[in-house]
């Protein structure tokens, strides 16, 4: 016999329980009807700012929809629930449906609150909760805005989390935007009054106004009789305004309880136990509507422990709340704001760290005990990097000296501490440390095994770095060696798959995989033979049966992009070029259609190519003297340069000339990660060629060579390797460099990591590839010199070669029919893809064999 | 190639040798997009072309694979694994699917008759 469950309301904790229960519920024991009153499917209230910056409401869908298909769950939208009788066990919708139940959920969230506001009524007074809110809201200051042609005039009453939320989104709308808050500070309930005044500047300093310690009196009408003004207390005239959002916090929706006999808080919500159970057994609430331990939780992570208990409750589970995190981490208009544990010190004795910078516009507080060594909690603003490490932490001993905790991450002074099992590591799936260290004892020994088992970081993701770690200190532990297997397939790493093909002398992936791997390879292992087989022959790409082994872009010679398109980027070494070649850029541009950006890398970028175009594309770019600029592979990127002695005041070298012979020599060469170099004329390093894999930087007397650095994620500085040396020196010692990082780097890491990882450090590669200690020099010379000479373009081959320009095709039974799905809208005088949102609403360009964009 | 051609319901994409083995090709049946595969071991795959999880029409140029004994095909945008058998997505790397799309691919009855590529244009699911 099935059961039924019914769920009253279908917001994000209906849709985590519903989730939680079809997963566990393996025996089909229940059916589930949600009745909604929402007349969409359960969205990411959590995300419903990103409206404001282009999401569709549709894609703030929660979850795979096929949840709602699923022959055992019945979602009806727009159902709201008027009563509940729980002597005949029925809930009644307004449209007058009385539906029965054997178990009830109430899962009603909150309402935004609005103070009893006069004026408060009038049209252009908002609040801030739901998709319709939004959708009203941004309908409302666009029409204004162009009734009124100036930019809309907007106030904000509220100064917390979800008022900040609402000014971010009518600062994007474009309105001149003030917040009032009654407290003395933004975000009161969050942070504390150093944090608070941080948090004002930037806020000001994005150009939104903030008025805090002020009530605002009435909401008064302009002769239109829309909203017109804000008045505030003790002010002389109303703030003149076009839009007024309420933000002033959330109420329990209860209204359900009470006429059906269910007991509710003192200040509202729906009572019940730890294992979120009213009084009647049948009836459960859980999210924002549920008066837990005394009071009702304005966060979804707690509403989402709320539905995994009822969940495991009905399934007979003894899961009970374990008490709320209240820790938030968020991102405000940009601005990072974190908070968690004992935020404001109220423990007895507690003491507290504070790093404030207004410069670098932070503020950091690190609540301790009354010893100073264990972390209570902490507030974070400006630069939340730490939230992840430290909230885990609660509880927990710092360490010697926990004010190194403040630096910025990249100071790389963090100490290392060990987290107690306890601690919290994934707050979206509730895992702990001690959890993740079973499932490594358990026999989970890399990332996705310890993931599929805790399900730790399979949400938000943010606590994978955490993970991976716990997980690498535990295998360590065990004697076990952190696999550095590249995957299922190959039990090696990149440097030994390398050395096992080089002598080996095998150049078809079906005898290295025979030889040295299982099974038919992956998109990782593949490639990275692919990889070695270039760097170890200086072979095309294509050559052999090495398409099927590329990544698309090694595959097409281009750059994939999101709608499945490619870009275009020809060479243009040391970021000199004939004002022909711009010629010949900007015309093939026009004659395809092509979107066109400089790139951060000296070089120009042609994007929305279709697949079966990008022959002819390249075939007017080689004709026209133009080659491939790799933008597309693990290779050398860019030599990017400054302009040097030639012309500059400065320049004591020429880093242009020196610049193009780099890349003109190194162009092509495939590599474990791509490599970027820089040559800077002088001192002065306009080139900025310290924040690449290899930087020449002018002297007097010749050439410093730094290597190791990298812009992107992590950024790095090179570091010295020789210096004031002539230019011969110095390009033989950069060829050694690369070459040995070629042959021993991992796949994927760059110069930096593998430099820092590499045994001795820069030290011992400065003995290897500058003092030739181990003899390889004169081996590592003759590989470069093999690759400089055995250049070809591998764009002008490919162009010679009909089998491979078969490859080009789109549909193979449609050789030069467009892909249908593709559709674009003009911006600035430029084609892109059109959003979900955007193809919904109407009319798209949709791409035609050549298409000509006008503005 | 008329012969079968005239088969009720198969549509004739191409002839086997223009498939290279373990590269994918992207076939237009009415307005549906196949992904083909011929595999290294001769046997011929079809699974729909469109990435649930990019929106892009791009399967047929992922790289082919196996998980195991299954053989595989990753999407060449955030490289989702799909088996070729029967189109369930068996690494979706953490994310969710585009809204309104499932996690698994359509798969199509594909079979090799006279040196030819016949499709079932109706999914088996
Ligand atoms: C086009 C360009 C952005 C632009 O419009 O300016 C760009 C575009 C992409 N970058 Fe970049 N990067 C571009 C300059 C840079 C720079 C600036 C530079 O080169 O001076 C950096 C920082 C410098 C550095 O690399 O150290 C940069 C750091 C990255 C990274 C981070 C690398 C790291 O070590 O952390 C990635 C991710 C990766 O490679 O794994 C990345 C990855 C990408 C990818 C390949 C992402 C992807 O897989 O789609 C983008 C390809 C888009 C395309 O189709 O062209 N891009 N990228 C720039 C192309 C330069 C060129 O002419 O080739
Ligand atoms: C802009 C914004 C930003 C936020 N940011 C964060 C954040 O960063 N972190 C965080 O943890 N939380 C945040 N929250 C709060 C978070 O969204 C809520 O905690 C969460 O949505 C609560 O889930 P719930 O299911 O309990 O309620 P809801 O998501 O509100 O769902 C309740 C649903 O029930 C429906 N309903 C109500 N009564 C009935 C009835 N009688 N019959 C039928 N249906 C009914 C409602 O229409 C609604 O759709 C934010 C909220 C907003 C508005
Ligand atoms: S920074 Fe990110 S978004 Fe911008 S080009 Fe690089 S990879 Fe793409
Ligand atoms: S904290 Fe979000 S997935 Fe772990």
């Amino acid at each position: 016999m099935t059961e039924h469950v019914v769920v009253v309301g279908g917001g994000m904790v209906a849709h985590r329980f519903v989730e939680a229960l079809r997963a566990r519920d393996t025996a089909r024991a229940f059916t589930v009807t949600v009745l909604a009153e929402e007349d969409r499917a359960p969205y990411d209230r959590v995300a419903l700012s990103a409206f404001f910056s282009g999401t569709a409401p549709d894609d703030l869908a929660l979850g795979d929809p096929t949840l709602w298909s699923d022959g055992s769950v019945d979602l009806r939208l727009g159902s709201a629930v008027t009563a509940l009788d729980r002597g005949s066990r029925t809930v009644t919708t307004a449209g007058g449906e009385v539906v029965g139940y054997d178990h009830l959920v109430l899962a009603t969230g909150s309402y935004a609150w609005v103070p009893p506001l006069p004026g408060a009524d009038l049209p252009g007074v908002f609040v801030y909760r739901t998709v319709q809110d939004v959708v009203a809201l941004r309908d409302w200051v666009h029409a204004r805005a162009a009734e009124l042609d100036r930019p809309v005039r907007g106030a904000v009453v509220g100064g917390g989390l979800l008022g900040l939320e609402a000014a971010g989104a009518l600062h994007g709308l474009g309105a001149h935007t003030t917040v009032v808050e009654f407290a003395p500070r933004l975000m009161a309930l969050q942070v504390d009054e150093g944090g608070g005044a941080t948090l004002r500047r930037i806020v000001e300093g994005l150009g939104v106004t903030v008025r805090t310690g002020a009530a605002s009196e009435a909401v008064e009408a302009g002769p239109d009789g829309r909203v017109g003004g804000l008045r505030l207390t003790g002010d002389d005239a109303a703030l003149p305004v076009d839009v007024v959002v309420v933000a002033t916090g959330v109420r329990p929706r209860d209204e359900l309880a009470a006429p059906a006999g269910l007991a509710t808080g003192q200040r509202g919500g729906v009572l019940v136990d730890d294992h979120c159970r009213t009084a009647d057994e049948r009836v459960w609430a859980v999210g924002e509507v549920a008066n837990i331990q005394g009071r009702c939780l304005g966060l979804v992570a707690p509403g989402y422990s709320m539905a995994e208990i009822v969940a495991d409750r009905l399934l007979g589970g003894e899961a009970t709340f374990p008490g709320a995190d209240l820790s938030t981490k968020l991102k405000l208009l940009g601005v990072d704001v974190a908070s968690f544990g004992d935020a404001f010190g109220q423990a007895p004795g507690a003491l507290e760290i504070v790093h404030s910078d207004p410069v670098a516009g932070t503020y950091k507080k690190l609540v301790l005990s009354d010893d100073a060594r264990v972390l209570l909690g902490g507030i974070l603003v400006g630069d939340a990097s730490g939230y992840a490490a430290l909230r885990p932490m609660v509880g927990a001993e710092l360490g010697s000296d926990p004010a190194l905790w403040l630096l910025p991450e990249d100071a790389g002074a963090r100490p290392r501490t060990e987290l107690p099992d306890a601690a919290q590591v994934c707050s979206c799936n509730g895992v702990s440390a001690g959890e993740v260290r079973a499932s490594v004892a358990e026999g989970c020994h890399d990332l996705p095994a310890v993931k599929a088992c805790t399900r730790a970081g399979t949400s938000c993701g943010s606590c994978v770095p955490l993970v991976r770690k716990l997980m690498a200190v535990s295998l360590a532990e065990a004697g076990l060696a952190v696999s550095s297997a590249m995957c299922e397939h190959f039990a090696m790493a990149r440097a030994e798959l390398f050395n096992a093909v080089m002598v080996s002398g095998l150049r078809r992936w079906s005898e290295i995989v025979g030889r040295f791997g299982t099974g038919r390879g992956c998109d990782i292992c593949k490639p990275a033979v692919a990889s070695v087989l270039a760097s170890l022959y200086d072979e095309h790409v294509l050559a052999e049966d090495r398409a099927a082994l590329q990544d698309t872009n090694d595959r097409v010679m281009a750059n994939l992009q999101k709608d499945g398109t490619y870009s275009v980027v020809p060479r243009v070494p040391g970021g000199e070029i004939l004002p022909d070649q711009l010629l010949l850029i900007g015309q093939v541009a026009k004659d395809f259609g092509l979107y066109t950006k400089i790139t951060g890398g000296q070089r120009i970028d042609l994007f929305g190519a279709r697949l079966e175009q990008l022959p002819a594309i390249w075939q007017r770019l080689v004709d026209g003297g133009m080659e491939s600029g790799h933008a597309y592979g693990k290779a050398l990127r860019t030599v990017k340069s400054c302009v040097g002695s030639s012309w500059c005041r400065y320049g004591v070298q020429d880093s242009v000339g020196l610049a193009v012979m780099l890349e003109l020599r190194y162009r092509g060469l495939r590599s474990p990660h791509k490599i970027k170099l820089g040559v800077s004329g002088c001192a002065r390093e306009c080139a900025e060629a310290r924040g690449k894999d290899v930087g020449l930087i002018a002297t007097e007397n010749g050439w410093n060579v730094h290597v190791g650095g990298n812009g992107g994620f992590t950024p790095r500085h090179a570091e010295l390797l020789v210096e004031d040396v002539d230019t011969e020196t110095a390009v033989r010692v950069v060829d050694r460099y690369l070459m040995y990082y070629v042959r021993t780097a991992d796949r994927l890491q760059r110069t930096a990591v593998w430099q820092a990882d590499h045994e001795g450090g820069l030290e011992r590669i400065r003995e290897i590839v500058v003092d030739d200690v181990l003899g390889l020099g004169a081996d590592l010379d003759a590989q470069m010199a093999r690759h400089v000479e055995s250049y070809e373009d591998e764009w002008a081959a490919v162009l010679r070669d009909p089998e491979r320009l078969a490859q080009f095709a789109s549909f193979v039974n449609a050789p030069d029919t467009p892909d249908p799905t593709l559709a674009y809208v003009e911006e600035r005088g430029q084609r892109r893809p059109a959003t979900d949102a955007e193809r919904a609403a109407g009319p798209v360009l949709i791409a035609s064999t050549t298409l000509e964009v006008r503005s | 190639m008329t012969a079968v051609a005239a088969r009720p319901g198969l549509v004739d994409l191409c002839a086997l040798d223009r498939l290279v083995p373990d590269l994918g090709v992207a076939a237009l049946v009415g307005d549906e997009q196949v992904a083909v595969f011929r595999l290294a071991d001769g046997s011929v795959h079809a699974v729909g072309n469109l990435d649930p999880y990019s929106g892009a029409a791009v399967m047929s140029r992922g790289i082919t694979g196996s998980r195991g004994e299954v053989p595989t095909i990753a999407s060449p945008v955030y490289k989702q694994v799909f088996s070729l058998v029967d189109g369930q997505c068996l690494d979706a790397v953490g994310m969710d699917p585009r809204p309104g799309r499932g996690p698994d691919l359509p798969v199509y009855g594909v079979r090799v008759d006279h040196g030819r590529v016949l499709l079932d244009p109706r999914p088996v699911r």
